[in-house]
Parts: C-alpha cells; sequence; structure tokens
C-alpha cells in the first residue's frame, strides 16, 4: 500500500509543478502592465514604477522570479489583495470552510440520493420505478446549473417563501466561527434557532450543487448494480436464504460500489466548477464567489491564489479517490 | 435432397449500419428531430426571428409570454426588462451557443487527435512530455480553466471558444491515445508497417479511422458540455459580451427580475436544457450504434 501511495504521489509532482507555472504566468499574462496589475495602482510614475520592478523583483530572470513565487507559495505567503489589502491566506482561511461545507453537504446528497435511486432503478429494471430514474437522471445530468439554482430560489424562495435566498444564516445571529463550518458553528452558539437556519440555507444551494453528481452516480450505481444482480454469488446468497436486503445491500451493493466511487472522484471536479455558479447565485462566502469577485474587481493575486487552491484540491480530492480505490479494490494496487 | 441456393445480400456499410442502429433508437431518434429545429431555427434566425434581437422596444418592457395574461401576440414568448423580444434572442442566441460549442469541439477535436496519435506512436520521447501537460490541464475542472484562460485573453466569442476548448483537449488527446494504441498492435498495422508504410501513414490513414467511432461520441459530449459551459461563462458574465443574445448572459441578466417576470429565467434555461439534453441524447444513440463495446446495459 505505501508503494502504491508513494507511485501515485510521485506522478503528481510534474501536475503541481506545472500547476504552479499556470498561476504564476497568470499574473503576468493578465491585459495591462503587470506592475500596475499587481501593485493594483493606475498610471504610477516613473519613479514610483521602478521601485515598485524592484520591491517585487521583476527586474530579475523569470526562472529566479519563479523560485521566489514558489519559496513564498510553499511557506503559506499567497500574496496580498489588491482590494482589502489583506494577505490572501487570511481570506482564504475564512472562506475555504464555507466552500468545503457546501460542497460536502452537496456530496452527502448526491452520494445518498445517487445511490439509492440508481439501485432502486436496477431492482426493478425496465418498470416505471426505473424509466422514471433514468428519465430524471438524463435531465439532471443536462441542468443547467445556474438556472437550475433560479429555479428552485423561484418555486420554494419566491413563490412559497420556504427557504431563504443568499448567505449561510440570517444576519441576527452572530456566530463566533470556531471551525468555520456553520452547522457545527451555530450548533456551539447555543443559540435558539440558529442552527435551524443555518440548515435552511444550506439546503438549497447544496441540493443544486448535489443534483448533477447525484444523476452521474444514480446511473453509474444501476448499471453497476446490473452486472452484479446476476452473478453467482448473488444466486448463492439468496439460495442460502438471506433476506432480499441483506442480499441486495450486503452481496449487491458493496460490490456494485466500487466503480461507483471512481464516479465519485471524478464528480469533485464538477463539484468545484459547480461551486463557482451555486456559491454566485446565493451569495454563499466560499471561494467560489471569492473567485468571480476577484476577476469582476480585477484582483490578481487573489485570482491567481484562488486557481492554485482550486487545482491543488481537485488534486487531492482525485488522490484520495486513488487511494480510496486502493483500499476498496487490492488488486488496484499492483497496476 | 435439394440444395438450396441462397444469395448472401451484400453487407451495408459502415454509415449504413450506423445509421440503422442509431434510429432503432427511438428517443436518439426523437433527439436528434429536436436538434434538427433547434439548428434551423438558428440557421435562419435573422428571417424566421419576428423581431432585431437587440431592438428594445420599452413601452412593451416585462411583456409575459402569449399564454399569460397581458401577453401579446407579437412577443410570444414575452419580453425581457429592456422591451426585447425573447423569442427572437433565443432563435439569435441558438446560434452563438450553437457555433461556440462545435467551433470549440473542433479547435479541441483537431490538435487533441494529432497529439493523441504522436503520443500513441511514440511512446518514450513524445508522450510524456505531452501526457504530463494534459495532466496539467486537467488539474483544473473544465469551468474554472476556461475562467483561467478567459482572464488571461479577456472577453469575447473568439476566446471563449479557446477558453472551452483548452478544457476539451486533454480528454480528446487521452482518448484518441488510448484508441490509437489499442489498434497499433494489431495486424493489419504490422502488415501495413512491413508493407513500408511511414509513421505518419500508419497514424492517419491506417489507425485514425478505426479510432473514429470514440472519438465521434466524445465530441458528441464534449458539444453538449461546450453548449453548458458556453451559457455558465456568460452567466458570470466572463464569456459572450452584451448585447449579444447568448442564452447564459441573457439568464444574468434576469436574475433581478426573477420575482416579477419568472419568463425572463424559464425561457433561456429551457432552451438550454432542451439543447443539451437532445444532444447528450443523440450522443447516446451514437454510442450504441457505432460502439457496441462502449454500450450500458440497457
Amino acid at each position: 500500500m505505501l508503494a502504491f501511495l508513494l507511485r501515485k504521489l510521485a506522478l503528481l509532482v510534474p501536475t503541481v509543478i506545472g500547476i504552479t507555472l499556470v498561476a504564476f504566468f497568470l499574473i503576468r499574462l493578465v491585459p495591462g502592465d503587470p506592475i500596475e496589475v499587481m501593485a493594483g495602482e493606475r498610471n504610477l510614475d516613473a519613479a514610483a514604477h521602478a521601485r515598485l520592478v524592484q520591491q517585487l523583483g521583476l527586474d530579475r530572470p523569470l526562472a529566479v522570479q519563479y523560485g521566489q513565487y514558489l519559496r513564498q507559495t510553499l511557506s503559506g505567503n499567497l500574496g496580498t489583495s489588491i482590494v482589502s489589502r489583506e494577505p490572501v491566506s487570511r481570506e482564504f482561511a475564512l472562506l475555504f470552510p464555507a466552500t468545503v461545507e457546501l460542497a460536502l453537504a452537496a456530496l452527502a446528497l448526491a452520494v445518498t440520493g445517487g445511490i439509492t435511486l440508481g439501485a432502486a432503478a436496477a431492482v426493478h429494471r425496465g418498470r416505471l420505478v426505473d424509466q422514471a430514474v433514468m428519465g430524471a437522471a438524463t435531465l439532471g445530468h443536462s441542468v443547467p446549473v445556474f438556472w437550475w439554482g433560479l429555479v428552485l430560489i423561484m418555486v420554494f424562495s419566491v413563490d412559497l417563501g420556504l427557504t431563504p435566498v443568499s448567505g449561510r444564516i440570517a444576519i441576527e445571529y452572530d456566530i463566533e466561527p470556531a471551525t468555520g463550518f456553520m452547522l457545527i458553528d451555530s450548533l456551539l452558539s447555543g443559540e435558539a434557532g440558529a442552527f435551524a437556519s443555518a440548515l435552511l440555507h444550506l439546503l438549497l444551494p447544496a441540493l443544486v450543487l448535489g443534483t448533477v453528481p447525484m444523476a452521474v452516480i444514480a446511473r453509474m450505481t444501476r448499471s453497476s448494480l446490473l452486472e452484479v444482480l446476476y452473478e453467482d454469488f448473488m444466486r448463492a446468497a439468496r439460495a442460502r436464504g438471506l433476506s432480499p436486503a441483506r442480499v441486495l445491500i450486503v452481496h449487491g451493493l458493496r460490490n456494485a460500489l466500487i466503480p461507483v466511487l471512481t464516479v465519485v472522484g471524478l464528480q469533485t471536479g464538477a463539484l468545484l466548477a459547480g461551486a463557482v455558479l451555486t456559491e454566485t447565485i446565493f451569495s454563499w462566502p466560499g471561494i467560489g464567489k471569492w473567485l468571480v469577485d476577484s476577476i469582476a474587481r480585477r484582483d490578481y493575486p487573489v485570482v491567481q491564489a484562488a486557481i492554485l487552491i482550486s487545482a491543488l484540491t481537485f488534486i487531492a480530492a482525485n488522490l484520495v479517490v486513488d487511494l480510496l480505490y486502493g483500499v476498496a479494490d487490492p488488486r488496484m494496487r499492483h497496476r | 435432397m435439394t440444395t438450396a441456393t441462397l444469395v448472401e445480400p451484400a453487407p451495408p456499410g459502415p454509415v449504413h449500419e450506423a445509421w440503422r442502429g442509431f434510429a432503432a433508437n427511438r428517443g436518439a431518434l426523437a433527439a436528434l428531430a429536436v436538434l434538427a429545429c433547434i439548428g434551423i431555427a438558428a440557421l435562419l434566425a435573422p428571417w424566421l426571428a419576428p423581431h432585431d434581437p437587440i431592438e428594445q422596444f420599452r413601452q412593451h418592457a416585462l411583456t409575459p409570454p402569449v399564454w399569460q395574461d397581458g401577453g401579446l401576440a407579437a412577443y410570444p414568448l414575452g419580453t425581457d426588462e429592456l422591451g426585447r423580444c425573447l423569442l427572437s434572442r433565443l432563435m439569435h442566441g441558438a446560434r452563438i451557443s450553437l457555433a461556440i460549442g462545435a467551433l470549440s469541439v473542433v479547435m479541441a477535436l483537431v490538435p487533441g487527435v494529432v497529439l493523441g496519435l504522436l503520443a500513441a506512436f511514440h511512446e518514450r520521447t513524445l508522450s510524456p512530455p505531452i501526457m504530463r501537460a494534459m495532466d496539467v490541464l486537467l488539474a483544473l475542472p473544465g469551468l474554472l480553466l476556461a475562467i483561467c484562460v478567459l482572464t488571461i485573453l479577456g472577453p469575447g466569442l473568439l476566446n471563449t471558444m479557446v477558453a472551452i476548448a483548452a478544457g476539451t483537449l486533454p480528454g480528446t488527446t487521452r482518448l484518441a491515445r488510448a484508441a490509437a494504441m489499442g489498434e497499433a498492435t494489431k495486424e493489419y498495422v504490422t502488415a501495413s508497417r512491413i508493407a513500408g508504410a511511414g509513421t505518419w501513414r500508419l497514424m492517419f490513414v491506417t489507425v485514425l479511422p478505426n479510432c473514429l467511432a470514440p472519438l465521434i461520441v466524445n465530441a458528441t459530449l464534449a458539444f453538449s458540455s461546450s453548449v453548458l459551459e458556453t451559457a455558465a461563462l456568460g452567466f458570470l458574465g466572463m464569456g459572450v459580451p452584451a448585447p449579444l443574445p447568448e442564452w447564459g448572459t441573457m439568464l444574468a441578466s434576469a436574475r433581478d427580475h426573477i420575482a416579477r417576470a419568472p419568463w425572463v429565467v424559464t425561457m433561456p434555461g429551457l432552451a438550454i436544457l432542451v439543447s443539451v439534453l437532445a444532444i447528450n441524447l443523440v450522443g447516446d444513440g451514437l454510442r450504441d450504434a457505432l460502439d457496441p463495446k462502449l454500450r450500458r446495459l440497457a
């Protein structure tokens, strides 16, 4: 297992170096004078310009600049926001938990919903349940995330008045961030109604973000379970008189879920991309909205950091899935 | 004993056979018809659309669709906040979405196939750098990569295509490489090599035609995600600039009127959903018809 882990990590080295190169050049390639882009000031006079070139080290060779960028990034210095003049890493630490909370909630919905629906479709193959689930999955796979969010807002917030439209919790609650996860923080605060408010705020965004992965997982679970359902060991399990539920869940699903795991891993990408759109619609204060807002404000150090962080998150998530795959299916370790 | 002579009918050509497989799938066939309608509406938009897509009829701003109270027959799907005819905008929007989607797929397919074949045929020399470069592109989910590219290039039609193609490229390259590697060890390729075919001939004349099935299926599915991504970029205000009637851009400006005029939100979204759904269903049908190995358990 350790060799498997090391091999996977070694494969990532070129990718991570490539991503830092992309982030490094991003800020140098955006339209405009790079000094003014980095300093966030327009129409600098020549003296200030020269001073900044020296200060930012832009007079040195690119390779040296890149080395400096790498050293800074590795030590946790992600630069300074042009707009807020705050260190990017501090803003990031505030916003990242919000995105993680949203993504985890969406993933939980997608996995439980997707596996349940997919299994139901496989068991009732060819019947109404199957057709309804597969139809819904095809729709869910094609729906534009941002429009789906607006439709849900229209129905649940505007028409029915059930759910809030934006933010993570109602403004009357002043929650001290302890973990950064609003669900946990609101519970810890002990304020009545805070947890319910946080949960209601999370519900629609998580549903919107989870829809596409749920559709994909449902399809994958169905086809994977269909392959397993007619295997000999399933017949053997039934022949031994095990209850249908036990046969399905312990013998069927456990074997069917290995390919589903890969799909879940691939969906982290959809979650990250979807988070950008979902957070924008619901004014959810996470890194997706941060990225979009920063592009609009031309706050390029933040854009650079957000891109780097998103890519690293995605790489890390894929690594975790690869490792889980190795745990779930020992044959994978020796490939 | 009588001997019956069987006249063997001529085997159907590959295109004919694929069409038969495709036509047997009623869902895919219906989707193709829908897609054809959208395509015709897009092609003929300047002549079919009732109004100019950017002409503003301020006195009729936010007119509901014709089947609702207050709807006007002149604006079948209603108007937006500036009094522009939604139907006309959607039809012209179809031109933009389908064109960006199709062209960005071509822009990814051509270099992707070349790079993939190069990697497959030069496993020691060219494959590692090409595939590592693709890994870097894959390290960012498509939409984020597109945002990254558009941050550098700035908004615009062509830039949006490039940005989306950048996200499609790694998948196409990997697929082309895998398909070509699967073919390269087969006997007909060896035979061709022994007959003296050079590497380029082997790559593009011998192997490529036999890798087309998965590439075509992949291109169809990439087409639908390109349409979705174009709309997403438009929605974020980074893709096609206003006042061009791009579906995603229309949704972005419609957000503020969601409570008063739900149709300005519903209509562009439905246009995106129906197009993407139709393309996906056609793609599924093509996969079943072209590539029996990829066929999902029905």
